[in-house]
């Protein structure tokens, strides 16, 4: 049916409201057929909310939906798909503890032609056909808590594909992908253009969206902006769409700091990491034998793609995890397997990885959250007793601090905007005036101005004085703001190199795996 | 030309929980819970609005009998305020009958044994509420170890524990506690008047345990609001992630929460002795009477909110108080006051769908 119609989607005059926020204000927005069209704009911008009213899960209050021409209503995500629609969301919605096989074959029960369900055998053929056919690098054996990030990715666009799904959404695909995935998946969306299909890529990011897409629709504040042919547009104009140019002018106030000097020589060592292991949840070893020292007044970054036991080091370190062999040292006492608790007390604030499921409560309040380490010292509690009128008027002076976009400091804080929630955390940790700062990709997945005010907050802390420890994996994020950058690798340190020797290449060969010295590639299967 | 209609029911969530909905719910499940066990009546024969009026005689009908719904409200509030803590704190104690046999068990014990001779008054109500605490607290305190330290479930082992102190009851009963003045019967002696709790003049209400009753509920919402415990049972609960990440000991949490949760069970078990029962007799789910697992009821219709509690415990116990007197006006069956009791839980807890859901019905043609 999709021949005849040129458009394959066509959203008019979608309008949505959560509470009495705007979310999208009378969007209107094309997709073609065989078109790859991305979807721009800052976190809050409306582009998640404008597809998962797309894809059912919101209903949208005004407004009209064309499928190939044909007006419908969407009330779940399950009438999407049977129009032919597909979402990859950024966290992928899998059964764990089941293979890849089963994930398919048992949440969907794929039909053939006469609407029986296809044999597991007949389904594993069609599956392999297909990891053939686009180039998957996927085990349909392989239980989902096996696979990557990227791979669990893979798993979802293989159920687009089995769906023979004809608009394909992608929500922030690249977030958590290495370069070289990435490569991998702008090819397969190539692939699905030229058979036909229709795809769309929400990002925040600039470059991806030239260099992915046919035409760019940007969004900002729930409304569209403009809609560009990638060809004729430059990251230039589209961040002048994207940010405003109220955005643009706080731009250039921002000042580029110099770097401070390499000389480590008459600081004092903050934190002291030796021959540390530690073991995953499952019993293996993640870190094997890193070594390392934080001094302060630097940051020092930690980079490396994500799973190769950046985690389970910054969980040791924290207290949160047990340390199987090695010492850690914070101001040259000895912390190796102290709790969580012990170590904060010698100033050590910890942005975590995980924002939501480690960072807040988001049940409590704003303020609750915004006291989450220091609600038991004075003026916040006398003896067993809350203060809290002390509480609000210390959340107050933060979210001003700040810049904590929220309606008053008493709102649950899981009701703020992702990059609201950072924050929160980051206004909490830096405002206990920590000796050692422990950063977990504290820019993961926020949009430019949350961004820039992370990374600002991580220079001003280094000048005060602060040790800074950042894992990110982000090389541009490394590069910008790291005085000594480790690339880790399998649990292990590569190599620690310093701000002025440090490039995108070089990096980036180390993060595989590939040490440019010896140009040899690291034997993956030693224990 | 016949026009074809479907009728286009969907489920939808609801963005925003209206506010009178914490209202609206309750009110609107009790009315259609009753509906249902009208129709439960019919099955048996009954006219329903006569048995609703024989409810409403037997509980609301007059002072004593509001009395004696009150005297059905201290267990209950008392376990349900303890209940609360926990509950908010992630854990689930399903124990809170046994908590209750043993305050029972134990202010039986201080009374006829320990106290013997002494006549002080204030002396026995004193030591048997406070031991009562104590020990509640105790054994609530072993599932609280064993799944602080062991991650041992606790829903299994509070439940379990209920059958080991209803079995230690019947053993004492039994055996050693049995009384040299009642004929052989499997109950203990009476314990001596001193010991009895002083009443409400006139009514059946116990004095030492209602004051406790309404103290408690102060006491959790003072624990919820005001203190860093509190703040910290609200962290473990609602992200025990986060409370790890801000070092806040799990142990403690659930040490204390049960602790507290136990000795208000056990407090409970100590009135139905010293203002109730004043002994143990062979069958102790006599003694504690469900309140222990209705509390649970209580303390979600309250949705875990202290100031819920009164209201919760009243409903419940006019319940508890109407259908025994229907047992007997009508000839009932015990069976059928479970199923009215059950379907009245039941549509409550199923009209909380109605919270973050709604249906719309919508015909097309």
């Amino acid at each position: 049916m999709c021949e005849n119609y040129e458009v394959a989607v066509l959203m008019k005059n979608i309008t949505k409201r959560f509470h009495n926020i705007v979310a999208n204000d009378r969007i209107t927005f094309d997709v073609k057929v065989g078109e790859i069209h991305a979807l721009l704009g800052e976190n809050g911008a409306g582009k998640t909310t404008l597809m998962n009213i797309l894809f059912g899960h919101y209903r949208p209050d005004e407004g009209e939906i064309y499928v190939y021409g044909r007006k419908v209503k969407i009330s779940c995500p399950r009438d999407a798909i049977k129009l032919g629609i597909m979402m990859i969301h950024q966290h992928p919605l899998l059964v764990e503890n089941l293979s890849v096989l089963e994930n398919i074959a048992l949440l969907y029960g794929i039909h053939d032609s006469l609407g029986l369900l296809l044999s597991p055998r007949k389904l594993r053929d069609k599956l392999t056909d297909m990891i053939e056919k686009y180039n998957l690098k996927i085990d349909l054996d392989a239980k989902v808590w096996q696979l990557s990030a990227s791979q669990k990715q893979q798993v979802e666009l293989l159920k687009a594909l089995v769906y023979d799904s004809k608009i394909l959404i992608l929500d922030e695909p690249t977030s958590i992908l290495t370069p070289i995935e990435k490569e991998w998946l702008f090819s397969f969306i190539r692939k699905m253009k030229r058979d036909g299909k229709s795809v769309i890529f929400i990002t925040h990011k600039l470059e991806e969206a030239i260099s992915i897409s046919d035409r760019i629709t940007v969004l900002r504040r729930g409304r569209v902006v403009g809609t560009l042919n990638s060809s004729e547009t430059s990251v230039q104009e589209l961040a002048r769409l994207m940010i405003g140019e109220e955005g643009l002018r706080n731009e250039r106030i921002v000042s580029i700091q110099k770097r401070a000097d390499g000389d480590l020589d008459n600081k004092r060592i903050v934190l002291e990491v030796s021959d540390l292991s530690v073991l995953d949840d499952r019993g293996s070893p993640a870190v094997r034998g890193v070594s390392f020292e934080v001094y302060e007044g630097e940051i020092f970054g930690i980079i490396g793609v994500s799973g190769n036991g950046q985690t389970e080091l910054v969980e040791a370190i924290t207290g949160l995890r047990k340390v199987q062999k090695g010492r850690i040292r914070i101001d040259s006492q000895d912390v190796t397997n102290r709790g969580p608790r012990y170590i904060q007390s010698l100033g050590v604030a910890h942005i975590p990885e995980h924002r939501i499921k480690h960072g807040i409560v988001s049940e409590l309040s704003v303020a609750e959250n915004l006291v989450l380490k220091v609600y038991r010292k004075p003026p916040f509690c006398k003896g067993p007793y809350l203060n809290s009128k002390e509480i609000s008027r210390w959340a107050r002076e933060l979210i001003s601090e700040f810049s904590i976009v929220t309606p008053n400091e008493k709102i649950p804080v899981g009701q703020l905007s992702g990059g609201n929630i950072q924050r929160v955390i980051v206004a909490r940790e830096v405002s206990m005036k920590p000796k050692l700062l422990i950063a977990a990709y504290p820019t993961h997945g926020l949009d430019i101005a949350a961004t820039r005010f992370v990374r600002e907050i991580l220079k001003s802390e280094k000048d005060r004085g602060c040790a800074v420890l950042l894992v990110s994996n982000d090389i541009d994020e490394v590069l910008e703001l790291c005085d000594r950058i480790a690339v880790m690798y399998e649990g292990r340190i590569l190599k620690i190199i310093s701000a002025e020797e440090a490039t995108k290449e070089k990096i980036g060969l180390l993060m595989s795996g590939v040490d440019t010295i010896e140009g040899a590639q690291i034997d993956q299967h030693y224990h | 030309m016949k026009v074809l209609r479907s009728i286009n029911i969907t489920i939808r969530r609801r963005e925003h929980v209206p506010r009178i909905f914490e209202l609206l719910i309750p009110v609107c499940s009790a009315v259609v819970g009753l509906v249902v066990c009208a129709l439960i009546f019919l099955l048996q024969g009954i006219d329903p609005i006569y048995a609703y009026s024989e409810i409403y005689r037997y509980s609301l009908g007059g002072p004593i009998q509001v009395s004696n719904v009150i005297r059905v409200m201290i267990p209950l509030i008392l376990c349900a305020t303890g209940l609360i803590l926990v509950f908010r704190a992630g854990v689930w104690n399903i124990g809170a009958e046994g908590q209750i046999l043993i305050g029972a068990i134990v202010a039986t014990g201080v009374a006829l044994f320990v106290l013997q001779g002494n006549t002080n008054s204030a002396l026995f109500i004193f030591s048997m509420i406070t031991l009562g605490f104590i020990f509640g607290g105790l054994w609530a305190l072993i599932p609280a170890i064993l799944k602080a330290k062991l991650d041992v479930n606790e829903i299994i082992t509070t439940l379990m524990m209920n059958y080991i102190a209803a079995y230690i009851l019947q053993y004492l009963v039994y055996g050693p506690w049995k009384g040299k003045k009642t004929f052989g019967f499997p109950i203990t002696d009476e314990i001596p008047p001193q010991a009895h709790f002083p009443l409400i003049p006139g009514t059946l209400i116990h004095i030492p345990t209602l004051i406790l009753a309404i103290c408690s509920i102060v006491f959790v919402f003072f624990v919820m609001t005001q203190t860093t415990l509190g703040y910290e049972i609200k962290v473990f609960g609602s992200n025990p992630d986060a409370a790890k990440y801000a070092g806040i000991s799990k142990t403690k949490v659930i040490l204390i929460t049960m602790f507290i949760s136990g000795g208000l069970a056990g407090v409970a078990g100590a009135g139905e002795i010293g203002g109730v029962h004043h002994r143990l007799i062979y069958n102790p789910w006599s003694i504690s009477a469900n309140y222990g697992f209705t509390a649970i009821i209580v303390a979600f219709l309250a949705r875990l909110n202290p100031i819920g509690i009164i209201p919760a415990a009243f409903l419940m116990a006019i319940l508890i108080v109407g259908t025994r007197a229907l047992q007997i006006t009508f000839n009932l069956p015990v069976g059928v006051i479970n199923v009215f009791n059950g379907s009245i839980l039941i549509t409550m807890v199923s009209m909380e769908f109605f919270r973050h859901y709604r249906i719309v019905i919508r015909r097309s043609e």
